[in-house]
């Protein structure tokens, strides 16, 4: 019986089973087959996936150079284009589309011998903190499936949750991967702006949005953040920065790292008590394992959430205006007196769903002549504060901590009528996304309703070395 | 009644830029390729496309913005201007609009009373859309994308301009010097050089500015004219009429030299520009633009200015030079191998594109070598062939294949006789033949010497060097 614990467990397997890579894949489809209900799955490429693993089976047999993510499998979520595959955003408005090039990052883990053995479910267009936003279902959350698993990366959360795939990818605009990653007890990683390229991923909000990485451990996303990262000719916003080993650099013994939380952020009205004082708690842990952990003032907490809300927005409804009906994915059927602007106006509006259709009409707004003053050009003020405070406190600390969601995972359809309430989730995560520093959520911790929850690591740019390290060693604090 | 008026004249030119690849991917911007052949997931928008800034782009446009005189803008970004169109794949366009890369500057142009600098308001940079094209079918509009992406330079003057000459002579100018720097073609049927013209009339004496018109569709500098004009006067009679001008973008129609409406300007277009997230924004430095000024050839109104005050060439003869670069080229290569400045100038303005006129060549491929214009040059100043023999039988042949102009005379027979022995029997002739003409020559008719001198031209075949012939001529006649 095949069981997956860790990257570097598996490769051992593979040393020792000609066929490893075969008999992973029969697990892993069988495991995805068993959990259909979860929905987590869009579409499982199988046929390929055995494929490829006989390929690499037959190329371990050979004694030829192995990548390194030999036979490892990850799942796509289905903003991440995949060369001759499908690929939706979970959304009606791109019916049959079919990708015809290679997102850099698949690109670079294909050359590493990883196996992609689907697409994962998620939020139309990324656009939603619970996966209830899909044009294909509801994912349920595998430990409660009464439960959301988070969003918008829903269903890449649940197959690494539920053992589904090893790895997958997610992307991240104002939580998307540490969220969900959160809800489901699992790691969720979220780069520097610019750390992985952005080509090939479906654009919510283009200087927020990065990929994002779930796995089972720490050492897990360190390797896989390696691969993927990197400068490219493809994206000009893809960092020209050095990429380091994140897996043979991590540190495990302890560097005195400086650790700040915001007082604010621990005092807030909509954080669950029960959170709050196990984080609390936590903190005196670390303390009492030497580390500095010291409170900091944080007074634009409650802009952050209108700020992302704001921007993203703004550049959602531009970056959404290709999906028109013209040249691709679904185009509503006109009647033989309709125009072009009927061609737009049914194509749209029948093809994008609710939230969507709610977050362009709000950055169409937040753009038009008149307002963009007082919307656009405030938010992107208060951006340039909170990148200025954020830089000040990095001068002093190392890391900031907090807890990742104000809840555990919610009931399905608890909030879902309640888009204000909805976006109060993300009060934690968008924060990193607006000044574009690294975070993680990593799965500490277990509430009395029997939901895990996670805390939430940000570091300063492109420090992910600290961030991965830090993290593994706060997993060895684990309550 | 057209004295009341003034008008006052805008205009928008759009260039597009000869670079390999487009502004902001790795395709193709070749002209004629078969429809939506040139089109990467990134031209066509395909969902996870992103853009990358064409370097070579950027310098071209600073390269213009510097040869207009324009401050160049050292912090740059491009920003996304939003409608929706079906040969605009990303449902944006990415522009400079909000910030342009070149700012102010100006044009100078010959107008009738003289040099004049226009005064350009910008120059930014924008990637084109896809064509439309209506006529093709039926039922559908087609589109082609091979276009969409490639990029544009926008050159914006203010209302600087005040008749349809003016126009003319600036637009004519302006596509001198996209084509002098080799950043564009200047083929406006091609469209690869488009013009749009803002014209307003008021009464003269008025500050305020009138009601304008934007008219569309300018594919010749004679239509950009043509165009002012309909416009100007059909301006002119509504108000006479009582009526007023309606804002409006017109289109002209060429088959019959008018414009028509396209659309009224009711509310402007919120096209939400915001600062493109898609692109990081670029610093140039002092130094990039002032490696950019020093490539910059020298300008053809400084060369003409140059060819007059230190070669004494006539304006005519200087403008004509340095009408395009490679023509300025040529002479300013010959001008290495001779100090005939005049003559060098009479050769390339009179013969030599003469032939390449007739036959459809030009400078910039021309195989006569510029010594071997010098060298031609230096034979007919020696008197070893005359002017009309070189032009009409030896160049030719050099136009064809660089030879020694000497030899080529030589082997051709064509070499002017100065021995007087031959000289005189011809001499003799003429004058035997011409006996009557001899008399009233001697009675006084001395202007009658070039006709004996043609006589003998005749009878050598031109080989006879006519500074001697002459001489021979007055003494044998005294």
């Amino acid at each position: 019986m095949f069981s997956f614990q860790s990257i570097k467990n598996y490769q051992t397997f593979l040393a020792e089973n000609s066929d490893g890579c075969s008999v992973a894949v029969n697990h892993y489809l069988s495991e995805i087959e068993k959990n259909k209900h979860l929905n987590s799955f869009l579409e499982v490429f199988a046929a390929e996936a055995l494929q490829s693993a006989k390929e690499l089976d037959a190329k371990r047999k050979a004694g030829k150079p192995l990548g390194k993510l030999h036979g490892v499998l990850i799942a796509l979520k289905d903003v991440i284009c995949y060369k001759d595959h499908q690929v939706s955003a979970s959304s009606k408005i791109l019916t049959n589309f079919t990708s015809i090039y290679n997102a850099t990052a698949v690109e670079k883990l294909l050359a590493e011998d990883a196996i992609i053995i689907g697409r994962n479910n998620c939020d139309e267009f990324a656009m939603g903190s619970s996966n209830e936003n899909s044009a294909f279902g509801i994912v349920k959350n595998a430990i409660d499936e009464t439960r959301v698993p988070g969003g918008s990366s829903g269903g890449s959360a649940v197959a690494v949750q539920a053992g589904l795939s090893m790895i997958s990818l997610g992307s991240d605009t104002g939580g998307s991967v540490r969220q969900p990653a959160d809800f489901c007890g699992v790691v969720g990683l979220k780069p520097t702006y610019g750390r992985v390229s952005r080509y090939g991923l479906i654009a919510y909000a283009s200087s927020f949005d990065q990929i994002g990485i779930f796995a089972n451990t720490v050492d897990d996303a360190a390797l896989v953040l390696e691969i993927i990262a990197g400068a490219d000719d493809f994206d000009s916003t893809a960092s020209e920065q050095k990429v380091p080993f994140y897996s043979s650099e991590l540190k495990e013994e302890k560097k005195s790292y400086r650790i700040a939380y915001f007082k604010q952020a621990l005092e807030h009205p909509g954080l669950d008590k029960e959170i709050a004082s196990s984080i609390q708690t936590y903190i005196q842990t670390l303390k009492d394992a030497g580390y500095i952990v010291e409170t900091v003032d944080f007074d634009l907490l409650n802009y952050i959430v209108p700020t992302y809300y704001i921007l993203t927005t703004a550049e959602a409804s531009s970056n959404l205006s290709r999906f028109d009906g013209v040249k691709y994915g679904y185009r509503a059927d006109l009647n033989k007196e309709d125009d072009l602007t009927e061609l737009y106006k049914k194509s749209r509006s029948e093809g994008f769903g609710k939230e969507v259709q709610r977050r362009i009409l709000l950055g169409t707004f937040v753009l038009s002549s008149g307002y963009y003053d007082a919307y656009f050009t405030k938010a992107q003020q208060v951006r340039r504060m909170l990148c200025d405070q954020t830089k000040k406190i990095f001068e002093e600390y190392d890391a900031i901590i907090s807890p990742t969601v104000p809840t555990t995972a919610f009931k399905i359809g608890e909030k879902s009528d309640d888009p204000i309430e909805m976006f109060l989730a993300d009060i934690y995560t968008v924060y990193a996304n607006l000044v574009g520093i690294p975070g993680i959520s990593i799965p500490l911790f277990k509430h009395s309703n029997g939901m895990p929850f996670g805390l939430q690591v940000m570091t300063k740019h492109f420090d992910e070395l600290s961030l991965l390290s830090l993290s593994k060693q706060m997993m060895q604090l684990k309550p | 009644m057209e004295d009341k008026y003034e008008a006052v004249i805008g205009l928008e030119v759009h260039a597009q830029l000869q670079t390999a690849s487009k502004l902001f991917c790795g395709d193709s911007i070749a002209f004629g390729a078969k429809p939506n052949s040139h089109v990467s997931p990134i031209t066509l928008g395909h969902p996870g496309t992103l853009p990358k800034t064409n370097k070579k782009a950027v310098e071209y446009a600073i390269k213009l913005g510097l040869a207009c005189n324009c401050e160049i803008e050292e912090n740059n970004y491009f920003a996304r201007k939003n409608y929706f169109y079906p040969d605009l794949p990303k449902g944006y366009q990415i522009s400079q609009h909000t910030t342009p890369i070149c700012k102010g500057g100006f044009v100078k142009i010959k107008t009738t009373e003289g040099e004049r600098n226009v005064q350009l308001n910008r120059i930014h940079m924008e990637e084109d859309a896809g064509k439309s094209i209506h006529d093709r079918d039926d039922d559908y509009t087609c589109v082609d994308l091979n276009r969409a992406g490639t990029a544009l330079v926008e050159i914006v003057t203010e209302p600087d301009l005040h008749s349809s000459d003016e126009a003319y002579q600036y637009v004519t100018e302006l596509r001198r010097l996209v084509r002098w720097i080799d950043i564009c073609d200047g083929n406006m049927e091609e469209g690869s050089l488009r013009c749009d013209a803002n014209v307003s009339v008021r009464l003269k004496g008025e500050k305020k500015l009138g009601t304008k018109v934007e008219v569309k569709n300018l594919n010749s500098i004679r239509n950009v004219k043509k165009a002012i004009d309909f416009e100007i006067q059909r301006m002119i009679n509504i108000i006479e009429n009582g009526g007023t001008i309606t804002q409006q973008t017109r289109s002209f129609d060429a088959s019959n030299d008018t414009t028509f409406s396209l659309r009224d300007k009711e509310e402007a277009n919120d096209y939400r520009y915001f600062p493109d997230p898609d692109l990081a924004p670029f610093h140039l430095t002092k130094d990039f633009i002032n490696k950019i000024q020093s490539s910059l050839p020298t300008l053809p109104n400084q060369l003409i200015h140059q060819y007059q005050n230190e070669f004494g060439l006539s304006d005519y003869d200087a403008a004509q030079l340095c009408d395009e670069k490679h023509t300025a080229d040529f002479f300013q290569s010959t001008i290495q191998f001779t100090q005939h400045y005049k003559a060098v100038a009479n050769w390339i303005t009179g013969p030599i594109r003469q032939y390449l006129n007739e036959h459809h060549l030009s400078f910039e491929t021309i195989l006569l070598s510029p010594k071997t214009l010098a060298e031609l040059i230096k034979i007919v100043d020696d008197g070893k062939v005359n002017f009309s023999v070189a032009s009409s039988h030896l160049l030719p042949l050099l136009m064809k294949e660089n030879k020694d102009p000497l030899q080529l005379a030589e082997e051709l027979n064509l070499l002017q006789v100065s021995d007087s022995n031959e000289l005189e029997e011809w001499v003799n002739e003429a004058i035997n033949k011409m006996s009557d003409k001899v008399v009233e020559y001697k009675k006084g008719k001395k202007g009658l010497i070039g006709l004996f001198v043609g006589e003998v031209k005749k009878l050598s075949k031109g080989k006879a060097d006519p500074k001697i012939v002459t001489a021979l001529l007055q003494e044998k006649l005294k």
